[in-house]
């Protein structure tokens, strides 16, 4: 074990060198004061692309005892968190370029809510797993709180953290039953102890689920998305709703896919209804919104419930389609929150549904990436977001789970309703005033989301086969 | 044969032509003028190259020619284009009727001129995909696109209640169409693969067949638009601009009789057979009820709208009938109403750019001042009623005598609809053509223009030349259709058979 204590380091480079970067951007931060946010912000997207490219060429491989997985699982999605991250850090400039919001921590929040994301991507067994999702948390209720003078944003933050606590206790809860039953926390052990499923490590199960349900804000453990979205500073908002969201994900699948093969059974149980709940809802509450923020909300609910579908297939192509969903729903969620961010008149922000009217006379082409990534999220073809339905609706469909799948394309009919309201809005409806100039960054997010959205048809082979191969890595 | 991918040409051209229309700058009459021409080249360019298509078809192959494969999303699910001779008369009608629609929209569309010929020409390429994909995920991709062009459409050049008719449009036909996707997937793991040649020769077990009928029937029933689910239609067709009323009526309809051509008969052939007496049962009734519903109208487009949902139940029932008749009939029926129901669209269009509305009581003695119109006008009427010698008639009489061979009970109730169609395309036109011309505001209505002959005397000629020698499109398609026959009827005395054995 010590002898090779380098080469285990080296698995864990990444990581390692966000933590000493963001410490390294924390004391820069501390020692000349808040007139370097600028700086700190612009060193922090530099170091996550760093990150990123070592990720890439990261050979892979398991360290400290097959706590820390780094396989081409992990590689694929921490690379989605590390967009998403880097998106909203960019996205973000603006927000804190105001006066009284130079708070360079921001910044440094981001850092280690994302590598508390990149140690949960990579956990291999209960412990890491909960020391990564911690990190990731604790971040980001601070995050959601950053407004410090607004009363919503204060909330938000509170209110986020007292549920995540409570998420974080059942999560630990269920995590003792488990070790209890099996004596273990690793999860090829926890696989090899559970052959057959006990009452005990059932009960764990449950609570372990619950937890993860409430970071990926599914039904029965949603109730603070809509809060925090709305009461969050928008770019933190669209923080939220991509890459935590990614990790999060990327956790559940692998706790359930490498710890609990043998319960499989039971646990898709437990998903089905989970999946079915999240996609019901994220429907039918999201058609009375009127607050664009609130509507994303519940549209992430909804959309945390399609890529269970894949989940709850619980195989190799389940698999690849909640990565392919997650990667695809990053893209058109950074897309959409560019643009919510975009509608500003005379340095105002507006969140009402109807301040999009008539968008698409005063900035047609902002309206028709818009709708564009509206008809994505809704599913509608060619564009990327009914591929992403396609793959975990494949898996389902080949795993029998043909209620499930009849429902969920049920309910993407409803939630179709909801996006083309916003369409309607923009397209059909009388214009408004004139929107400020688009921030260059916006601009670039928004080109970049919209382009692979329209796009992706032409040319899905690299994403796919990724997908294909990262999932592969878990069975 | 061909060294050039000759079917991708002629569906990806549109695109193009809407990119180039994004490139002309600026909202002054220049640019909408140039907007206005590129579109009407584009899609006049883009038939040429489709006539290409039929110059080198050959009738007699079975097969499916054109054909174009490359890898594309996974394994068994390729970008697999080809035509038969069930979709190249589709084809055709499509490339063929846009300059039609564009010139119709020539002058009536002002308002966001770049963006309405943009999405035409969009709406152009997703509709000759859907005719030429022969892949399942590629068809599909085809199929759904054209919602969202046509949702724009509709939503921001249509009529007063837009709002309402473009969402009814849009989530009628996306409820439909997801359980159909399902179905996709379904045969893709029974068969592992989506390519339609290979899934024609794919055995599919008796209870997948009955499932996965219902759900492609729930998707092409909307589309057709088969009675009960047929009132998006009347909605949709009412508040959509003149070219959106006639590429939904002439074109997106057919996207369901194709499809029920293409995959029920063929990949269903024990399904389609169950289903058969369903089948004719609604076709009857819409055939009869909507035909009744159609008497009652005031709007002349929701007239013609109730008319289609009967011709087209005409479609259904020809198609189940499984024989060669009934075949053919319907696939001559969709064409000949693809033209006249189009140009009927057209004829209210010209009326409406004068006097901008579309009541009935509203109109009445245009004989008197436009004498020439009330004569295309009469042809197309005629056509619509399916009088013989027009093309309406052929496709009619081909579909009751195919159904006669297998229900006459069905096709006695079918007839009916002959006498009702006269019934209410007679009464339309003697209430908006003869009379005394006593209303004000068409005291001084002008005849057709030379634009507008330009875009009606072409169909006009085509109605009629198809009336009497239909032979051109029958031929296209005889091999094809016998083909789909044979085996359709193979597949079925086959289970029979068994069934006696045991």
């Amino acid at each position: 074990m010590i002898e090779n204590f380098g080469a285990q380091l080296w698995v864990v480079l990444p990581e390692l060198l966000l933590a000493l970067g963001a410490m390294a951007l924390l004391m820069l931060g501390a020692f000349r004061g808040q007139g370097t946010t600028g700086i700190v912000t612009g060193l922090a997207v530099a170091l996550l692309i760093v990150v990123g490219i070592l990720v890439l060429r990261q050979p892979g491989g398991q360290a400290f005892g097959g706590s820390f997985i780094a396989d081409s699982y992990a590689r694929f999605l921490k690379i989605l968190a590390l967009i998403g991250s880097i998106a909203t850090l960019i996205m973000s400039v603006e927000f804190l370029s105001a006066p009284d919001r130079r708070i360079f921590e921001y910044a440094i929040l981001v850092l280690l809510s994302t590598l508390g994301m990149l140690v949960l991507i990579s956990a291999g067994d209960l412990i890491t797993l909960y020391l990564g999702l911690e990190l990731m948390s604790l971040a980001l209720y601070v995050v959601a709180a950053s407004h410090r003078d607004n009363v919503k944003s204060t909330e938000a933050g509170l209110k986020y953290f007292v549920l995540g606590a409570l998420s974080s206790g059942m999560l630990l809860y269920g995590a003792s039953l488990i070790y209890g039953f099996t004596g273990t926390v690793n999860f090829a052990g926890i696989a090899a102890a559970t052959k057959t499923g006990s009452v005990g490590i059932i009960f764990g199960l449950v609570f372990l689920f619950a937890g993860m349900c409430f970071k990926v804000s599914a039904v029965p453990f949603h109730m603070w998305t809509p809060d925090v979205y709305e009461g969050a500073p928008t770019p933190v908002t669209a923080f939220f709703a991509s890459a935590p969201k990614v990790a999060a994900l990327a956790v559940f699948a692998r706790v359930a896919l490498t710890a609990f093969p043998g319960i499989t059974f039971q646990w898709q149980q437990i998903i089905v209804f989970v999946s079915i709940a999240s996609m019901a809802l994220g429907s039918f509450a999201a058609i009375g919104q009127t607050n664009i923020k609130r509507l994303m909300a519940y549209s992430s609910i909804g959309h945390m419930g399609f890529a269970l579908v894949g989940l709850a297939a619980g195989t190799v192509e389940g698999a690849q389609g909640v990565l392919t969903y997650i990667a695809i729903y990053v893209a058109m969620t950074l897309g959409s929150f560019a643009v919510i961010m975009a509608i500003k008149r005379n340095g105002q922000s507006f969140e009402k549904i109807s301040d999009f009217a008539g968008l698409s006379r005063t900035n047609p082409l902002l309206a028709f990436f818009f709708a564009m990534l509206l008809f994505s999220l809704a599913g509608v073809p060619p564009l990327a977001g009914f591929f992403a339905k396609w793959y975990v609706f494949v898996a389902a469909i080949k795993g029998g789970l043909f209620t499930l799948s009849v429902i969920g394309v049920l309910t993407s009919v409803v939630g179709a309703y909801y996006y083309l309201l916003i369409v309607k809005t923009m397209y059909f409806d009388e214009p408004l005033a004139m929107l400020d100039p688009v921030r260059i960054e916006l601009r670039t997010v928004l080109a970049i989301s919209g382009v692979f959205n329209i796009l992706f048809f032409a040319y899905p082979g690299p994403l796919v086969s990724a997908a294909a191969a990262a999932a592969k890595s878990l069975f | 044969m061909t060294t050039w991918p000759i079917l991708s040409v002629v569906t990806f051209l549109p695109i193009v032509g809407a990119l180039l229309i994004y490139l002309v700058r600026g909202d002054d009459e220049a640019a909408k003028r140039n907007a206005r021409w590129i579109a009407l080249w584009t899609t006049l360019i883009t038939f040429a190259v489709s006539v290409i298509l039929v110059l080198r078809f050959d009738p007699n192959q079975t097969d499916f020619q054109f054909v174009e494969k490359s890898n594309w999303l996974a394994a068994g699910i390729s970008y697999h284009m080809g035509v038969d001779g069930i979709s190249l008369p589709f084809v055709i009608l499509t490339t063929a009727l846009m300059p039609f629609c564009i010139m119709a929209s020539w002058k009536s569309v002002t308002n966001r001129l770049r963006e309405y010929m943009m999405a035409f020409l969009i709406l152009e390429t997703l509709m000759v995909g859907t005719f030429s994909a022969l892949d399942l995920v590629l068809f599909y991709l085809f199929f759904e696109g054209g919602l969202i062009p046509m949702f724009l459409i509709i939503g921001v050049w249509g009529g007063p209640r837009r709002v309402y008719a473009s969402f009814k449009f849009f989530l009628y036909t996306l409820l439909g169409s997801v359980l159909m996707l399902l179905a996709i997937m379904a045969l893709y793991w029974n068969g592992g693969t989506t390519d339609i040649p290979a899934l024609m020769h794919t055995a599919v077990p008796r209870s997948l067949q009955t499932w996965a009928w219902l759900a492609f029937f729930a998707s092409f029933a909307v589309k057709m638009p088969m009675w009960p689910v047929h009132t998006w239609l009347p909605d949709a067709h009412v508040e959509a601009p003149t070219a959106g009323s006639v590429i939904l009526a002439a074109i997106m309809l057919k996207m369901g009789g194709y499809g029920f051509l293409r995959f029920s008969l063929p990949m269903f052939p024990l399904a389609s057979h169950d289903f058969a007496p369903l089948i004719f049962t609604l076709s009857a009734i819409a055939i009869i009820y909507t035909s009744l519903v159609a008497l009652m109208q005031e709007d002349i487009k929701k007239l013609i709208a109730y008319s289609s949902v009967a011709h087209m139940g005409f479609v259904t029932m020809g198609i189940f009938a499984g024989t060669m008749q009934g075949v053919a009939g319907g696939v001559f029926q969709m064409i000949s109403h693809g033209i006249v129901s189009g140009a009927l669209f057209l004829c209210v269009g010209v009326v409406y750019d004068r006097i901008h509305t579309r009541e009935i009581a509203a109109y009445g003695g245009l004989v008197n001042r436009m004498p020439i119109y009330a004569v295309v006008f009469m042809v197309f009427t005629m056509a619509n009623v399916g009088l013989p010698g027009t093309s309406g008639f052929v496709g009619e009489f081909m579909t009751l005598l195919g159904t006669f061979k297998v229900s006459i009970t069905t096709t006695f109730f079918a007839t009916f609809g002959v006498i009702l169609s006269a019934g209410y395309a007679l009464w339309l036109y003697r209430k908006v053509v003869f009379g005394a011309l006593t209303k004000p505001s068409l005291a001084s209505i002008k005849d057709l223009t030379f634009r507008e002959g330009l875009i009606l005397f072409p169909l006009v000629a085509l109605t009629i030349l198809f009336g009497v020698y239909p032979k051109p499109i029958l031929d296209m398609s005889a091999a094809s259709v016998q083909q789909l026959v044979t085996n359709y009827n193979t597949a079925v005395t086959a289970v029979k058979a068994a069934a006696l054995l045991q």
